[in-house]
């Protein structure tokens, strides 16, 4: 199952070295991480998506709350939480495709960044799932590269960490 | 009031009543070293032989003393040197500041000379660690580690000071601020708010929770974990012990937590446990640990362990709960308030025909009679010559398990042993910072062929300082513990385990200029060890005992509890 993590941390040197030694060291697999500043410039929010038992990130959080450069630890609710992430794609155009390329776009909402001769650059920003579906969509135009952010998410309603 | 930056590390460290420092002088902590110099009627240094004596001295003195260790050392090699015995005390929950000093900040990330990223290298092996760039954080850096390395579960952290940050022109503001206060202050006030640093307030619905259970218990036991030792519990646990009316077990590192020579006390549980405390495990219907995280040389096989019984966990580290084995009830908490909560609240029960079973299976150890020195022999002689309050510091394999089934350990402290890590060379060091740290008591140092070779050159500090450490070679000419295995599960294949080689013990004692001994009879360790304790000189007893002894009992590894490979 698929979880997600938000932790703040002090914005200090290592910290991000420390967290990720703590995953790998138990052998847990991060599938997703990103790192930027709060509101408050000292501090650092790092969204993490494991997947994993219960158990599992039980323990993650356990570990994580020790170190002493970890504010907050929390798990999100999955069936509770808004969860984004931001796609770069490159994909090959050509006068024939471009058009078709167009369309997919409009209907995911994702934005035209850039456009070449023979290719198109696309930016949609969405869930980790609608991302993973735009990319199917692309695959039969021949995409170039995919860079992806990593998931970033906040729980749903006025509650915060 | 201005300071030079050195001067504040040094005040800082008396803020924190240091005295001793173990260490190693190098390059880029030159700085430190010439300070230390101003300092040293206040400071005590002793220079060991190799940075990883440097470290496990402090830890030993950590350990033995319940005070926080210190041990500084150079960039490079020197902080490298040092990793195994960080390493070591992690794994023990010993409280250990060690400082290194790196190189300048101009020469950091080139490949400089002696240039290491310690602090990267140390993260997984320390609650903390610390890469000071900037003189006017160091007071406050050097109280945080403090305050992380002695609170809640303790542990080592290791503070790196950039060379330029040391550099005698380098004054920053600085106030002396005695300990007791500085953990109020405000970077400490926000990392006890946010980390727990002081132990967490044990919920009191979780104390009547297993009130209740015991109330229910017809057969409870108790395991005593390195947390009654590290928390200095031990009052506590023996009210508690004596009001529940059940068996003890104790663990590797509960070993002093609990008197082993107690009626209550059913000896070690595990690997080499006891039949009395394995077949307890197995039986009991209500099992509470207090300090101990069910480590795989314990629980042996987690899905059989205490089968039969609720599990509940006392510990001050919630990450250790359901880690290791999952439990019906837990409390967070420091052992000793813990305890203390609970005694207030528990009646005195009773378990007559409990304790009956269990305590029934203790047996007498039976000293040997024969011509040929065997290890119980050899510990028989020690435990009758010294004083019964003398420190063990033992080195790792069947002499330490050997040691630590047949002493009985009464306070905690007094025995010293790498019990998560299983360092061999750990013995030398940390009898000689536990003889630094405690120099009214005798301490012996039981050690393997093996072990002693990995770290005997800390013989020249044993002399230079004129600490009277007795070290006991269980010279078994072999690996023994590795031996062991091959000779119950490899088929007598004895792959690189012969220790048929130099040096002469007694020779490479005398060459340092302490006695030596080679004893083969029991009558000559008697004889050996009088020597040894009427000099009060260190020295070297060479205690030839046999290759194919084992230690008895064991279960194999991953094994369930009671299935004994030795009876
Ligand atoms: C640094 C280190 N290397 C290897 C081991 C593996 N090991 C555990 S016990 C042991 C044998 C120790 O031999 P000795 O000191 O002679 O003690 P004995 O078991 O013979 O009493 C070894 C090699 C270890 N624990 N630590
Ligand atoms: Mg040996």
């Amino acid at each position: 199952m698929k979880q997600t993590i938000s932790v703040l941390v002090e914005n200090q040197a290592g910290v991000l070295n420390r967290i990720t030694g703590l995953f790998s060291r138990r052998a847990f697999n991060i599938e997703s991480l990103a790192v930027g500043p709060t509101d408050d410039p000292t501090i650092s929010r790092i969204t993490i998506i494991v997947d994993s038992g219960n158990n599992m990130v039980d323990q993650v959080e356990k570990q994580l709350n020790k170190l002493v450069d970890v504010i907050k630890v929390r798990t999100l609710e999955e069936n509770n939480l808004i969860g984004r992430e931001l796609m770069i794609l490159k994909v090959n155009a050509t006068n024939k495709t471009r058009q078709d390329i167009m369309t997919i776009c409009s209907i995911y909402g994702a934005k035209v960044d850039d456009i070449s001769p023979s290719s198109m650059t696309l930016e949609l920003s969405d869930t980790p799932e609608r991302l993973d579906t735009f990319q199917t969509m692309m695959r039969p135009f021949s995409i170039l590269e995919v860079v992806r952010t990593g998931v970033i998410a906040v729980q749903k309603g006025s509650g915060k960490i | 009031m201005k300071v030079r930056s050195t001067q504040a590390i040094m005040e800082c460290l008396l803020e924190q009543e240091v005295d001793t420092v173990f260490g190693y002088p190098g390059g880029t902590i030159l700085n430190l070293y010439d300070e230390l110099y101003n300092y040293k009627d206040k400071i005590h240094h002793i220079l060991t032989a190799h940075e990883q004596g440097a470290a496990h001295a402090a830890d030993g003195y950590a350990r033995s003393t319940g005070k926080v260790g210190v041990c500084f050392a150079t960039s490079g090699p020197g902080a490298t040197n040092l990793t195994t015995g960080i390493a070591t005390a992690y794994m023990d929950s010993s409280p250990v500041v060690f400082i290194t000093c790196n190189v300048a900040e101009p020469l950091l990330g080139k490949d400089s000379f002696q240039e290491v990223d310690i602090t990267g290298i140390a993260m997984p092996i320390t609650k903390a660690t610390y890469l000071v760039r900037d003189p006017a954080t160091i007071p406050d850096v050097i109280r945080q580690a403090f305050a992380v390395a002695a609170t809640g579960r303790p542990g080592p952290v290791l503070i790196d000071f950039l060379k330029n940050v040391t550099a005698p022109d380098q004054m920053i503001e600085y106030e002396f601020v005695h300990w007791r206060e500085n953990r109020g202050c405000s970077s400490i006030r926000s990392l006890a708010h946010t980390h727990e640093l002081k132990a967490p307030e044990p919920n009191s619905d979780d104390i009547d929770i297993l009130v209740d259970m015991i109330g229910q218990a017809q057969k409870p036991l108790v395991i005593c974990g390195g947390g009654v030792v590290r928390g200095r519990a031990d009052k506590q646990f023996m009210e508690f012990a004596r009001k529940l009316d059940a068996p003890v077990a104790i663990t590797l590192m509960g070993g002093g937590g609990f008197p082993g020579s107690h009626e209550l006390a059913t000896g070690m549980i595990g690997m080499h446990g006891s039949r009395a405390s394995n077949v307890a495990a197995n039986q009991c219907d209500l099992l509470i640990a207090v300090g101990c995280r069910f480590s795989d040389r314990v629980a042996l096989n987690p899905a059989t362990f205490a089968s039969q019984a609720k599990i509940v966990h006392i510990d001050i580290d919630r990450s250790e709960i359901d880690k290791n084995v999952l439990t019906d009830h837990h409390i967070v908490g420091n052992a000793r308030h813990v305890l203390e909560l609970l005694n207030q609240r528990l009646t005195q029960q009773e378990h007559a025909a409990w304790k009956d079973e269990i305590l029934s299976l203790k047996r007498d150890t039976v000293v040997e009679e024969c011509d040929q020195l065997t290890p119980k022999q050899v510990l028989e002689t020690i435990r009758q010559l010294v004083p019964e309050n003398s420190i063990v510091a033992t080195d790792v394999g069947q002499h330490q398990m050997w040691s630590i089934q047949h002493f009985h350990f009464e306070y905690p402290g007094q025995l010293l042993t790498s019990g998560g890590f299983g360092t061999m060379g750990f013995g030398l060091g940390a009898a000689i910072g536990a003889k630094v740290g405690n120099p009214d008591k005798v301490v012996i140092h039981t050690t393997g062929d093996g072990c002693f070779r990995m770290n005997c050159h800390e013989l020249c500090t044993v002399e230079h300082y004129d600490l009277p450490v007795i070290t006991v070679i269980f010279n078994n000419g072999c690996l023994g513990m590795v031996r062991q295995w091959q000779n119950l599960i490899y088929n007598q294949r004895f792959s690189e385990t012969t220790l048929d080689r130099g040096p002469d013990f007694v020779k490479l004692a005398e060459a340092y200029g302490l006695n030596g001994y080679r004893v083969t009879n029991r009558t000559e360790m008697e004889q050996a060890l009088t020597a040894a304790l009427a000099s009060g000189k260190g020295c070297v007893i060479d205690a030839v005992i046999d290759t194919d002894d084992m230690v008895r009992p064991m279960v194999p590894g991953g094994a369930h509890i009671t299935n004994f490979l030795l009876e």
